[in-house]
C-alpha cells in the first residue's frame, strides 16, 4: 500500500512508516487533495470511510518545536479491503490552511469544522467553515498549546 | 403588640409550612449527577416523603429548579432562560460540585459555578452527592422555605 503511494506521489511524500500493519504517510500539502482522491477511488486502495480527521499542535512536542506547528491527520479505512491508512500533512502557524476533503467524504464537513474550532486551522473550499462545538462568541482556539488552561471566557446569553 | 402583626406572622408560618411540603421541582439534568438524582427520587430514598416527589417538566409549573450536572458556557443562556420562565416564588438548588463551583472542570468550556448566572439557595456538593446529602440539602431548603417572610 505504501509502495503504491510512493510510486504515484514520489516527490511529494515527506516520509512513510509502518508498524504492525499501521501505515502512515506524511504528504506535502500541494499533493494532499490528489492523494486523498486516489485513496478514495483507486480499486486497490478503496478508502471509502474517513474514520477521523483531527489535528496535532506540535509546538511543545520534544524535538519538533522548530518545525511546522500543526499536523492535520486523516484516518482512512477501507470496508472492501479491511485496511487502514493514516495521512498526515504539516502546516505552519502563519499559513494554517489545508484544502478541504468535503467533496470526497461528506463527513469531513463537521470534522473540519471541529478542527477549525479547536485549532484554528482553515480548510480551503469548505462550504460552511464555522465553529462546530463552541459558540460564535468564543475567543481563541482552546486546543492550541498556547491557550491558557484557566482562561475565562465571558458569559454569553440574555442579560448577563 | 397589635392584632395585625400577630396575625400576619402566623399566616407566614402557615404558608411556609404548606409550601415546604409541596415542592414541585424542575430537574435541569445535564450530566452524571442525574443518576444520583434518579436514585434519590426512586422508592429506596423516596423523595416523596418530603413532598417533592412530583417533578414538573415545565419550568412554568415548578417552584424549585434543580440544576443537576455540569453547565457549559454554551448551556448557560438556556439555564438562565429556564430560570426566568419560572414564576415566583422560586428557589434554586445547585446539585453536585460542578454546579457549585465548576468542580474539577477548570477549563475553557465550563461555567465556574451557576451562581455566576442565577441566584442559588442551597448548594449540595459531592461528585456526585450521595442521596443522603441530597435529602439533607432538600431539608435545608424546606427550612428556608418555611422561614421565608412573605411579601403581600
Amino acid at each position: 500500500m505504501l509502495d503504491e503511494v510512493r510510486a504515484v506521489f514520489g516527490g511529494a511524500v515527506v516520509e512513510t512508516h509502518e508498524h504492525r500493519g499501521d501505515a502512515t504517510v506524511v504528504i506535502e500539502r500541494r499533493a494532499l487533495t490528489e492523494l486523498l482522491a486516489v485513496c478514495r477511488s483507486r480499486g486497490a486502495l478503496a478508502f471509502d470511510v474517513l474514520m477521523d480527521l483531527t489535528a496535532v499542535d506540535c509546538s511543545k512536542f520534544p524535538g519538533r518545536e522548530d518545525g511546522p506547528r500543526f499536523e492535520v491527520v486523516y484516518h482512512l479505512y477501507s470496508l472492501t479491503h479491511n485496511h487502514r491508512l493514516r495521512v498526515k500533512v504539516r502546516v505552519d502557524e502563519d499559513d494554517a490552511v489545508v484544502p478541504t476533503a468535503v467533496p470526497l467524504w461528506p463527513i469531513a464537513n463537521w470534522l473540519e469544522r471541529e478542527v477549525w474550532d479547536m485549532f484554528g486551522i482553515r480548510f480551503d473550499g469548505h462550504p460552511d467553515l464555522k465553529r462546530l462545538l463552541l459558540y460564535e462568541e468564543f475567543v481563541g482556539h482552546p486546543l492550541r498549546k498556547d491557550y491558557p488552561i484557566n482562561r475565562r471566557q465571558p458569559l454569553i446569553g440574555p442579560a448577563h | 403588640m397589635g392584632v395585625g402583626s400577630f396575625f400576619t406572622s402566623k399566616l407566614d408560618e402557615a404558608i411556609g409550612w404548606a409550601r415546604k411540603y409541596s415542592i414541585f421541582q424542575y430537574p435541569f439534568v445535564t450530566a452524571c449527577c442525574g443518576m444520583e438524582y434518579m436514585a434519590t427520587a426512586c422508592s429506596h430514598y423516596d423523595v416523596d416523603r418530603f413532598g417533592a416527589g412530583l417533578p414538573r417538566f415545565s419550568p412554568r409549573q415548578a417552584d424549585v429548579l434543580f440544576v443537576v450536572g455540569t453547565i457549559s458556557h454554551k448551556m448557560a443562556p438556556v439555564l438562565k432562560r429556564i430560570y426566568d420562565q419560572m414564576t415566583e416564588p422560586k428557589w434554586v438548588v445547585a446539585f453536585g460540585v460542578c454546579t457549585c463551583t465548576g468542580g474539577f472542570y477548570d477549563n475553557y468550556a465550563t461555567v465556574q459555578g451557576i451562581d455566576t448566572i442565577i441566584p442559588v439557595d442551597v448548594y449540595i456538593p459531592g461528585c456526585p452527592p450521595r442521596p443522603e446529602s441530597v435529602l439533607d440539602g432538600l431539608m435545608k431548603l424546606q427550612d428556608k422555605i418555611a422561614a421565608q417572610v412573605q411579601r403581600y
